[in-house]
């Protein structure tokens, strides 16, 4: 808290005598509340972004599956993969196929394990063309930033999702007490002040958040929904004591049916792909996003065929539901109550699965305007303190722990990032456990950065490390021509939109690092004659008033 | 040691602002989510209302607990606010839900 008082003189010790304004201790509640978790922050809003474009990334994970020019059949899909999973899952309570789509060109399958009590689950991938497994490196895929930005890794999953719950809150409190502390929101959104060091930052953060202002709150909120069962169960708790009643609310927010008691009589399962047939009348041919199969081959079999996320903003369940045994349709959902509407809504707000292409770039880049959002507050806790050091330095622990930890967090995860994708083309195809080992690779290059800062010169190390992380971009498309057979200019050759795109996003990211490092390097060259800043205390002190 | 003390006196208020805004604000949060059942609709409907307002009223608690002028005022507001939706959560456990 010692640094807290140099932000704010003599306001703890005396504060009868002269209560500070709304804005001042909105301001410090803004600068704690985004510094103490700003660092999980930014990695959750990152690798989040990142993830709107999950299944591309892994797709070019996978160079091994052939690119996919149009979308196979769903209801072949399904049966191909159903008649796969009667093969490798027999006796299996429940089995649950993710279709491919324009965006995937692999089925996913998950199924419990049978004779296994509890929540042991399975799965594998599929080739859509074939129904057999496919034929590809293990890799998590894009899945792995997907996960990792709301469970995190090495830690109990639940665990994880109650951290980032607990992050994401923080956000949420930054984010109002930001606004709060913000009295000219608009203006300032109108002022930029170039190469002036802390006013830059200062102008920087407040630009890249009011600009994304509506998507920063929205997409905090819509994140905390997302998990808000496990954040806030005692309503439910309360209301519903048995699991009888709680399937009520369960049927409100997923389409997921769960497997009822078995028969013990056998009945074969009906064709799969006229089930999905059905559906495809209702919602299209390619709108398809899972099929389910409870029982399969007894006569208490179920079938769900649930709605893709085409042509609507909400995740509430819609599906239609047939008896496995004769293939009838037993019943369709097709709407939830409005609150349950709601939750979808606003869930679907935060996946943005429902968009097409331009609107998934938007979410990308507002997103990425988030992330800088909280880079730039991380960086300039340090730039306004900097000034204010009796010897730059020498400067006390918190302030060096705070700039050390900014250099592995934000330069230091480009590299680790980078450096899942460096594993994912150079570990050996038969190495075991290879898609765990991509992601120990992500640990131990985002380990060694965070090393790296704690024994270099500040500087020194946010020069290296932001050039390192342009350089490992930048070869990233050229390792994949040394690697795989699908080098760029085949890809583009052959018109692969997914490959063309991750390798030119690559570069583009390399760029963007490139030019915070040379910009950096300038900074660092004029710092010093610019530090009779700090001789004006109080103006100091009135800036952190208008911080944030 | 008399710095301690002192230093001790002058977080001690900070320290009981931040408990009343992590846990007092997530028990206001999750007291209203309970309360939420007492609303006039469905029982689902009404659970999922008192999640989705939930994490609004957890922040609102946390900006009230930073703004006002000591922590005493703090942890007052907080419960006030919670007095009535103690009420009406407690109306539903004892009605057994609407």
């Amino acid at each position: 808290m010692r640094s807290n008082d140099s932000t704010v003189p003599r306001a703890v010790s005396k504060p009868p005598r002269k209560p500070r304004g709304i804005r001042q201790t909105m301001s410090d509640l803004h600068i704690w509340a985004g510094l103490l978790v700003g660092w999980f922050l930014y990695a959750m809003f990152l690798t989040g972004t990142v993830s709107y474009f999950k299944d591309e990334l892994s797709q070019w994970m996978r160079p091994e599956l052939a690119h996919q020019s149009e979308v196979p059949d769903p209801a072949l899909v399904a049966q191909r993969v159903a008649s796969q999973l009667a093969i490798l899952a027999p006796g299996s309570p429940q089995w649950s196929i993710g279709m491919s789509d324009a965006r995937n060109n692999t089925a996913n399958a998950f199924w419990r394990k049978p004779g296994v009590q509890g929540r042991a689950f399975e799965n594998a991938t599929f080739d859509p063309s074939t129904g057999h497994k496919v034929a590809a490196r293990e890799t998590p895929g894009g899945e792995f930033f997907y996960r990792f930005h709301f469970q995190f890794h090495y830690m109990p999953v639940l665990w994880g999702r109650w951290l980032a719950g607990f992050c994401a809150m923080f956000m949420l409190v930054a984010i109002v007490s930001g606004v709060i502390t913000h009295k000219k929101i608009f203006t300032d959104f109108f002022t930029f002040r170039w190469g002036k060091g802390q006013r830059s930052w200062l102008d920087a953060h407040n630009a890249l958040s009011v600009f994304g202002l509506p998507f920063h709150f929205m997409i905090t909120y819509t994140g905390l929904v997302t998990l808000m069962a496990l954040y806030m169960p005692w309503g439910s708790d309360t209301a519903f004591k048995t699991p009888a009643e709680r399937q009520q609310l369960t049927a409100e927010l997923s389409a997921f049916i769960q497997p009822a008691k078995p028969t013990g009589q056998k009945a074969a399962l009906a064709p799969i792909d006229d089930m999905v047939r059905q559906a495809q009348a209702r919602w299209g041919r390619d709108n398809i996003n899972r099929v389910t199969i409870t029982h399969p081959g007894d006569a208490a079999s179920r079938v769900s065929v649930s709605r893709g996320e085409e042509g609507r903003a909400s995740m509430s369940p819609q599906y239609m539901l047939f008896d496995g045994a004769s293939g009838k349709l037993l019943s369709t959902k097709d709407s939830v109550g409005p609150a349950a509407e709601t939750r979808g809504v606003l869930y679907a707000l935060h996946l943005g699965r429902f968009g097409d292409l331009p609107t998934r770039w938007l979410y990308f880049l507002v997103s990425l305007a988030g992330t800088a959002m909280v880079g730039t507050g991380l960086v300039m806790w340090t730039v306004k303190r900097r000034q204010k050091l009796p010897d730059p330095d020498k400067p006390y622990f918190g302030f060096w722990l705070v700039e050390r930890l900014n250099i592995a967090a934000i330069p230091g995860l480009s590299i680790a990032m980078a450096g899942m994708l460096w594993a994912n083309r150079l570990l050996p195809v038969d190495l075991l456990k290879r898609g765990e080992w991509e992601v120990h690779a992500f640990f131990i290059v985002w380990a060694m950065t965070l090393l790296h800062a704690l024994l270099r010169p500040a500087k020194k190390a946010w020069l290296e490390q932001l050039w390192l992380a342009a350089a490992v971009l930048a070869l990233l498309p050229l390792l994949s021509v040394f690697t795989t057979h699908r080098p760029l200019w085949q890809s583009v050759a052959a018109g692969d939109g997914v490959f063309v795109g991750i390798e030119l996003m690559l570069w583009a990211l390399a760029a963007l690092h490139a030019v915070l490092a040379i910009r950096t390097s300038r900074h660092a060259a004029k710092l010093r004659p610019s530090r009779r800043e700090a001789a004006g205390r109080s103006a100091a002190t009135a800036s952190a008033g208008e911080a944030a | 040691m008399i710095a301690a003390l002192r230093r001790a006196r002058d977080l001690g208020p900070l320290v009981s602002r931040i408990v009343a805004a992590v846990f007092g604000g997530y028990a206001l949060a999750a007291l209203s989510s309970i309360a939420a059942l007492a609303l006039p609709m469905r029982k689902p409907e009404a659970v999922l209302t008192g999640m989705l307002a939930s994490f609004a009223i957890y922040a609102a608690a946390v900006v009230w607990v930073f703004a006002v002028r000591s922590a005493l005022r703090a942890w007052m507001g907080l419960l006030v606010a919670a007095a009535p939706l103690l009420l009406a959560a407690w109306s539903v456990r004892a009605g057994g839900g609407a």
